[in-house]
């Protein structure tokens, strides 16, 4: 049953032209952050004496200039999309994890069990988020690490919610009550016969949470309490930039354009995904 | 006749009840909203006190070590010897009052004056946002909505996918860019009494992806309250279709609009952070950014405090709004 749906929604897919033109751009952009470093003359944090603050195209090698400190602009993207991308992609994962596995076993048992679960998932969602995040970033000190552990605490909320709205409708089907009847446990009657059946709604979500994740580390980035020097991320090569604003303007139109290039992509391969995989709105 | 029914109606016992029954189910709900608020904002409070107690490296962690015994008289002073419980209870206490506790690192201010200082400024530039996200938003969907898969509809859509990818910190720079450094009708940043263009060029940043997403919204829920049976019927009463749109579909699309509202407001908070640091102005959003970098706890904390409270109060404002929009739920309010 999933094979079949997964085939005609990939075919949906390749019907939307603009969504395959998203999914290329950023299998591109996912091979430059990966090879492209490898490929250029400089490394990120190399400082070129002669070419400080250059403009693009006019000095040799660097591509899209220098920053005011002679590092390659390029380079430096590449980096922090690279950082950006990772840490969006592991925060995507662990929400992933967390929610789908808290959303299945609340829908799945019902009741009071899913009462408790979801009041817990309604108390955290009536913090204010963002401030958490600051204040946690605070806490264990600015890195890459913890940002993840501050956008995955929230993260997951939304995830268990579409999850358990799901297994809940799951639950009164036949296929359930015979692998109940059957003797199955709880544990393999939500690994093998509950998840499966909720993988669309899950991919949907998981591809529209990543370009969320990227602008919370970004944002946090901006800020100065999230990615530090001399590692980039697109957040804080947003910020150098905007304090170039006048000079370089180059140094805020390369990573800007970069950010926007792969949240926008994001966003519409998600909204394109949903398209395809929800039969409703047909 | 009908006036005299609507006398009788009035005069009533029953319907005299009833009239003052809905009323005091407004009340009731709000005053049940504010009671479950509450355990919400002890919640913030009990966390974000956990947290920072939890954080490696204390307020007087400075570049040179203090002299412990000038360290321990310190941490005596701000009450920071005694235990975490002590201090919780303490810090409670003194929130009933309206004591937010001394700011540990500006020495000469409490947090409570802080916050009274910054508040005003970050309110003027959240309404002004929220103002112009719904002032600009709303009408940009509607026509949209009306000439569809037109001239205007592709420009709004376009805008509103745009505004959604743009962050807001991408956003100020550029308007900086455009109205500031090239054309010079606007200061760069700053803030100087009196001088309200100050504040255009951060309302502006702040509110274009919120207009983005009102618009969008908006176009899509009016194209789906178009197709509904009850517009139909009020097309085939002959009414004019401006008074179908205005009074009979418009109200009804706004629903999704209203929800949004409460999303809208902690968005227009997360990014007047951005925009006050950016734009240098003196509002609650850039201490907290100050605070949080210089570990500044009971700063951090009362400013996290007060947007907690900030946006529970929005929320309220929104469900109330929300309810005086959709008849079933004013339904429901009565029984």
């Amino acid at each position: 049953m999933t094979l079949g749906l997964g085939r005609e929604a990939l075919d949906a897919l390749r019907r939307d032209r603009t969504a395959v033109v998203c999914l290329l751009v950023l299998g591109l952009l996912v091979l430059a952050t990966l090879a492209g470093p490898a490929l250029l003359d400089y490394r990120e944090d190399e400082i070129d004496w002669s070419h400080m603050a250059a403009p693009p195209f006019e000095a040799p090698g660097h591509w899209l200039g220098t920053d005011r400190l002679g590092r390659d602009l390029l380079v430096r993207t590449l980096h922090g999309l690279r950082i950006s991308l990772a840490i969006a992609l592991a925060a995507t994962l662990v929400s992933l994890v967390i929610g789908v596995a808290w959303g299945a076993l609340a829908g799945f048992r019902r009741g009071r069990t899913d009462a408790w679960m979801m009041r817990f998932v309604d108390v955290l969602y009536s913090l204010p988020q963002v401030f958490f995040v600051i204040i946690l970033t605070v806490v264990f000190g600015r890195g890459p690490f913890t940002i993840l552990v501050a956008i995955g605490a929230f993260g997951w909320l939304t995830m268990a919610r579409i999850v358990r709205g799901q297994a809940l409708a799951l639950r009164d089907r036949e296929f359930i009550d015979a692998a109940i009847v059957g003797g199955a446990s709880t544990a393999r009657i939500l690994a093998r016969h509950v998840v499966p059946n909720l993988l669309g709604p899950v991919i949907v979500y998981a591809t529209l949470t990543l370009p969320q994740v990227i602008l919370v580390e970004s944002f946090l980035s901006f800020l100065g309490i999230g990615i530090q020097e001399p590692l980039a991320s697109l957040g804080n090569l947003v910020a150098d930039g905007a304090a170039e604003l006048e000079t370089a303007p180059w140094m805020l139109a390369v990573p800007a354009a970069c950010l926007m290039l792969v949240v926008f992509c994001f966003n519409f391969l998600g909204d394109s995904l949903r398209d395809a995989l929800d039969p409703r709105d047909r | 006749m009908r006036l005299a029914r609507a006398a009788a109606t009035v005069l009533q016992p029953d319907g005299a009840m009833r009239y003052k029954c809905r009323r005091m189910t407004t009340l009731a709900f709000v005053l049940r909203r504010l009671l479950g608020a509450i355990p919400t904002l002890v919640l913030v409070i009990a966390l974000s006190f956990m947290l920072t107690r939890l954080a490696p490296g204390g307020p007087f962690d400075e570049e040179q070590a203090l002299p412990p015994e000038i360290r321990a008289n310190l941490e005596a002073a701000y009450g920071l010897d005694e235990s975490a419980v002590v201090q919780f209870g303490r810090y409670l206490r003194g929130l009933l009052h309206g004591d937010f506790g001394p700011s540990f690192k500006f020495r000469d201010f409490t947090v409570g004056e802080l916050i009274a200082d910054g508040l005003p400024v970050s309110l003027g530039l959240g309404a002004g946002a929220m103002l112009l996200a719904l002032g600009f938003g709303i009408p940009a969907g509607v026509l949209a909505a009306l000439s569809r898969r037109g001239l205007a509809d592709r420009l709004v859509m376009a805008f509103a996918i745009a505004g959604i990818s743009i962050p807001v910190f991408v956003v100020a720079p550029l308007l900086t860019l455009v109205f500031a450094l090239w054309l010079r009708w606007l200061p760069v940043a700053g803030w100087f009494p009196g001088r309200p263009s100050d504040i255009v060029l951060p309302i502006v940043a702040l509110a274009l992806p919120v207009i983005a997403f009102v618009a969008r919204l908006t176009r899509g829920s009016l194209l789906e309250v178009l197709r509904a049976p009850w517009i139909r019927a009020a097309r085939a009463r002959g009414l004019a279709e401006r008074a179908v749109i205005l009074r009979h579909a418009l109200p009804a699309a706004l629903l999704p609009v209203v929800s949004y509202a409460g999303p809208a407001a902690a968005a227009v908070l997360a990014g007047s952070l951005v925009v006050e640091t950016y734009f240098g102005l003196p509002g609650m959003g850039r201490h907290l950014v100050q605070g949080a970098l210089n570990r500044d706890y009971t700063l951090v904390m009362g400013m996290v405090i007060v947007y907690a409270a900030l946006m529970i109060a929005f929320n309220l404002l929104a469900d109330l709004a929300y309810a005086a929009l959709d008849p079933r739920i004013r339904r429901e309010h009565v029984q």
